[in-house]
């Protein structure tokens, strides 16, 4: 199957999905019959060429293995006639069932480990099989987690509206926690992107917006964030001229729609901070002033700590990293054990040209980082600032 | 990630951790004779108990791996240039160090990881009773996060 062909396969599958839900039937089982209406057409296609009307094709598919699977259950049957009778949707009622499923999936009720797995299946179209290898988990497990959080749901009252912050929160994780090694195909950072695109076309809401415009500017980087050898680069360090600008531009387009609402929330400001760094034409030219304005209002909206934590770093570079430092302090009332607080600390000692302070607490956020890229930028870091220390001293 | 504003902390949302079991080491002795002086009931009872470990672990959506891993091997070293690998064979008196195998998990929590931890430690041994072996619990380390 073409790449062009798995994407149209992807939305084919969430349209069904959708449609078949909306028109009462029951979300687990209709996810399962849509499932194996995607992999039935994973196999298919290559050979057979992909149908005229794929979406016609796959609801075809699926509605007789929603009906095979509830042949036995007599009670569901008539519901099922009425699903078979039902028009087919049109743009909006899609970007109602988009909406509907994304309510589903990120259920207030689920554990992020749930409704993760299921929203990358359910909304994305993803095979549990991609899942699994996107996220270096056995194949057992995440249908396993699947198949409880579709329990978890069964067991719901559904009569409430979506919580949108839910699903904000599930999108984010799947972009932030986005792995990138192993032999899987899925960048997950581009199918939170894609999920977050959909939502932005069926909700309105200001920071649905906002995090659509923090992912693009953020993803705008990914070439310049790491190098060659797998090290990460620090934003101050990239090459700006690897940074992909038509993301750039159309994130802050998002953006500056969503604050035009003057309904400002954590993700619109997160998105501001990454646009005034996308924006600087070198690290020097950063607009940290500003930065400073967007992060003392990410701490007010959010009373979080670890807002706290970067905001300490932008107080380091408007009033010098002495102020910085103080800023860490406070921050770090609420935050003792926190892993990353080190490499802060660290990096406004280097700052204020304390290397040999600064030496000692990279190597000691080193030993506390919590990923092997992280561990390994700052280790050299430490070993820089050791070395400034001996050039300094011979 | 940001898990939550609330919590203050950053965990990511999946974690993966190992618990290792290693053949009565650990902080103290847990004190159990070797299996080779249980019984063969008493040893069934056991690696029943893994099994099903790992089953319990499947069905929670938890499970990624778990291997236990024989005594005997080998220390190997670069033997410098074109020269073979040097090789010492084991097993070592420092049995103490040995590992004797591994549940990999993937759960929501440290708390989570050191509940599963506590279950492998009560394995049954000599007359059925939990064998308190000290289980070792090691985060992995993750992706880092993309949001800089």
């Amino acid at each position: 199957v073409t790449q062009a062909t798995e994407d149209l396969l992807r939305d084919a599958a969430r349209q069904v999905l959708g449609a078949l839900v909306r028109r009462g039937a029951d979300f687990a089982a209709a996810e399962d019959a849509v499932q194996e209406a995607l992999l039935e057409a994973n196999l298919r296609w290559p050979q057979t060429g992909t149908p005229a009307q794929p979406t016609a094709w796959l609801t075809t598919v699926a509605r007789h293995k929603l009906v095979d699977a509830q042949r036995a259950d007599a009670a569901r049957r008539q519901r099922e006639r009425l699903v078979a009778a039902e028009p087919p949707a049109g743009p909006t009622e899609q970007g109602d069932d988009t909406l509907l499923l994304l309510f589903l999936c990120c259920h207030p009720a689920l554990s992020p480990t749930a409704a993760v797995p299921l929203t990358l299946r359910a909304v994305g179209g993803l095979t549990t099989r991609q899942i699994s290898a996107a996220y270096l988990l056995p194949e057992a497990t995440i249908a396993q987690r699947i198949s409880r959080a579709k329990r978890v749901i069964a067991e719901q009252e559904l009569n409430r509206p979506g919580d949108v912050s839910v699903v904000l929160r599930v999108l984010y994780l799947i972009f932030n926690e986005a792995y990138t090694a192993g032999a899987s195909r899925v960048d997950l950072a581009v199918e939170a992107i894609r999920l977050t695109r959909l939502l932005y076309e069926s909700c309105p809401e200001p920071e649905v917006g906002g995090l659509l415009a923090l992912m693009l500017l953020h993803h705008a980087r990914r070439f310049a964030r790491v190098d060659e050898n797998g090290m990460l680069v620090p934003l101050d360090e990239q090459d700006r001229s690897k940074w992909d600008r038509p993301m750039i531009a159309e994130g802050v387009r998002v953006l500056t729609a969503a604050l035009a609402h003057d309904r400002h929330g954590e993700y619109q400001a997160q998105a501001a901070v990454a646009a005034l760094h996308d924006d600087a034409a070198s690290a020097e030219e950063t607009d940290w002033p500003q930065i400073l304005a967007w992060y003392d209002e990410l701490v007010d909206l959010t009373g979080n700590p670890l807002a706290e934590l970067s905001r300490a770093v932008a107080v380091g570079e408007v009033a010098g990293p002495l102020a910085g430092l103080r800023s860490v302090d406070a921050a770090q009332q609420r935050l003792p054990d926190y892993p990353r607080l080190l490499a802060v600390r660290a990096h406004l000692h280097s700052r204020a040209g304390d290397n040999a302070r600064a030496a000692e607490l990279f190597a000691l956020a080193a030993r506390r980082a919590p990923s092997t890229a992280e561990r390994d930028h700052l280790l050299k870091r430490a070993a820089q600032a050791r070395l400034a220390v001996t050039r300094a001293s011979s | 990630m940001r898990r939550s504003g609330r919590t203050g902390r950053e965990e990511p949302a999946m974690p993966k951790y190992l618990l290792l079991k290693h053949y009565n080491g650990g902080p103290e002795p847990a004190g159990f004779p070797p299996m080779s002086e249980w019984t063969p009931d008493e040893i069934t009872a056991h690696i029943k108990f893994q099994q099903d470990t790992g089953r319990m672990l499947t069905e929670s959506g938890e499970f990624v791996d778990a291997q236990a891993a024989s005594p005997d091997g080998a220390w190997v070293r670069y033997g410098g240039p074109d020269s073979a690998p040097v090789v010492i064979d084991g097993p070592f008196p420092e049995t103490k160090e040995l590992i004797a195998g591994w549940f990999l998990i993937d759960v929501e929590s440290e708390r989570r990881a050191y509940e599963v931890a506590a279950h492998v430690s009560s394995a049954p041994g000599p007359g059925g009773k939990p064998i308190y072996e000290w289980i070792e619990v090691r985060p992995l380390l993750t992706a880092p996060p993309t949001v800089e």
